[in-house]
């Protein structure tokens, strides 16, 4: 085939426009996340005082990190499926372990050396390294998919910041149950859960998202 | 909006509107371009007698293919670049060279167009062949014969909307085939 009709060809196609990037991984995130309320209304579910929870600061620290994890990971992610990028994070992402640190001292600061062994290992660890790989398989999933569409220039890469979108994202959900709100708790547990579901994102983002 | 023929970040954002005419003449500008830059890859890396068009044609589908990647509020060039150099690359690994590729050398070659008329007509191995007799045909009755969807629809008993769904997927099938035939 020439490659001026190659062109001819490309042009003709121009009734087929593909769907816009950002709204794409949005959509597979939300279709995904959907997925993962769904399973954890049915086994997990909020922790019983969860309205008294938004009193409690420890408790709104850890959604507003986690909030701040996702949203952040949004923009990774829409990065990653374009061509130029290069690396699995941006620079603003340093934000996560910024916050991630201040909370910690913070927690430092105003608790008893004591209590901080029991801060850290509370009563879930177990269940939050369980829950929050299984919460994000379906947003992997969606996401995987949607980031087929895209032109990632490092599959691997690519594949471990989509991983990492679904990994906050089921941590943001299973946030709603755990009761272990110390910000020690959540980052040493969270971060630990969210290894695996990274090096999944990149091992099958090595063979998926090749173009 | 007055828009100069060398603004191609204006072409792509008015081919993204809808302005087939604009898309034209952005693809027509971009291909001696993308040549002159995947020859100067291929050189490097010590294949200069190699010839390019199989590179240019699966550069070409893919930025078409992936038009959707490329953020309007960013020039255009750098993108094309990252695509070409993907898929220079990946053209490379396939004929057994290991090669990193520095971006920057393929930004000034992007600037710089040659020859462009006598290159116009440069053929490539047939990447038509992964295509079924139906997809070949529409592909060639919009390309080679430079017919309408609706034309090429009515020639093989089809509607234009089916048409048109066949053409994308024949695309796809193409921008895949190497890529797929590797591994």
């Amino acid at each position: 085939m020439r490659t001026d009709e190659l062109v001819d060809a490309l042009v003709a196609d121009t009734a087929t426009r593909p769907p816009a990037l950002t709204r794409r991984i949005l959509l597979a995130a939300l279709l995904g996340l959907a997925v993962s309320v769904g399973l954890f209304a049915v086994t997990l579910g909020p922790r019983a005082d969860l309205a008294a929870a938004f009193g409690s600061w420890r408790f709104l620290l850890k959604l507003a990190l986690l909030t701040v994890a996702v949203v952040l990971a949004v923009f990774d992610c829409v990065r990653a499926a374009r061509p130029e990028t290069e690396s699995f994070a941006s620079r603003a992402s340093l934000l996560v372990p910024l916050l991630i640190f201040a909370s910690i001292a913070l927690e430092l600061l105003v608790t008893p050396s004591e209590t901080w062994e029991r801060r850290l290992i509370g009563s879930n660890a177990l269940v939050c390294l369980t829950a929050i790989p299984l919460l994000s398989l379906a947003p992997l999933a969606a996401l995987l998919i949607a980031m087929r569409d895209g032109a990632a220039s490092v599959a691997t890469r690519a594949g471990a910041a989509t991983a990492r979108l679904a990994a906050a994202l089921a941590a943001l959900l299973y946030a709603l149950h755990c009761f272990d709100d110390s910000p020690l708790f959540v980052a040493t547990w969270y971060t630990l859960a969210t290894l695996p579901v990274i090096a999944l994102g990149a091992l099958v983002g090595r063979r998926v998202l090749r173009w | 909006m007055q828009r100069r023929p060398d603004d191609l970040s204006a072409l792509m954002r008015a081919a993204n509107r809808g302005d087939d005419g604009a898309y034209r003449q952005l693809l027509t500008a971009l291909v001696p371009r993308v040549r002159a830059a995947v020859r100067a890859g291929l050189a490097r890396s010590g294949r200069g007698g190699a010839d390019p068009e199989d590179v240019v044609q699966e550069t070409l589908l893919a930025i078409h293919l992936k038009r959707q990647t490329w953020d309007e509020a960013q020039p255009l060039e750098p993108w094309v670049r990252a695509i070409a150099r993907h898929k220079l690359i990946d053209h490379l690994r396939r004929n057994g060279s290991r090669v990193t590729l520095d971006v920057n050398d393929l930004a000034d070659q992007l600037a710089a167009p040659r020859d462009e008329q006598a290159e116009a007509v440069a053929d490539s191995i047939e990447l038509m062949t992964c295509l079924d007799d139906r997809q070949r045909a529409i592909v060639t009755g919009v390309s080679l014969e430079g017919r309408s969807a609706r034309e090429v629809g009515d020639k093989l008993g089809l509607s234009e909307g089916a048409v048109r769904v066949a053409l994308h997927r024949a695309l796809k099938a193409m921008a895949a085939f190497r890529t797929r035939s590797e591994t």
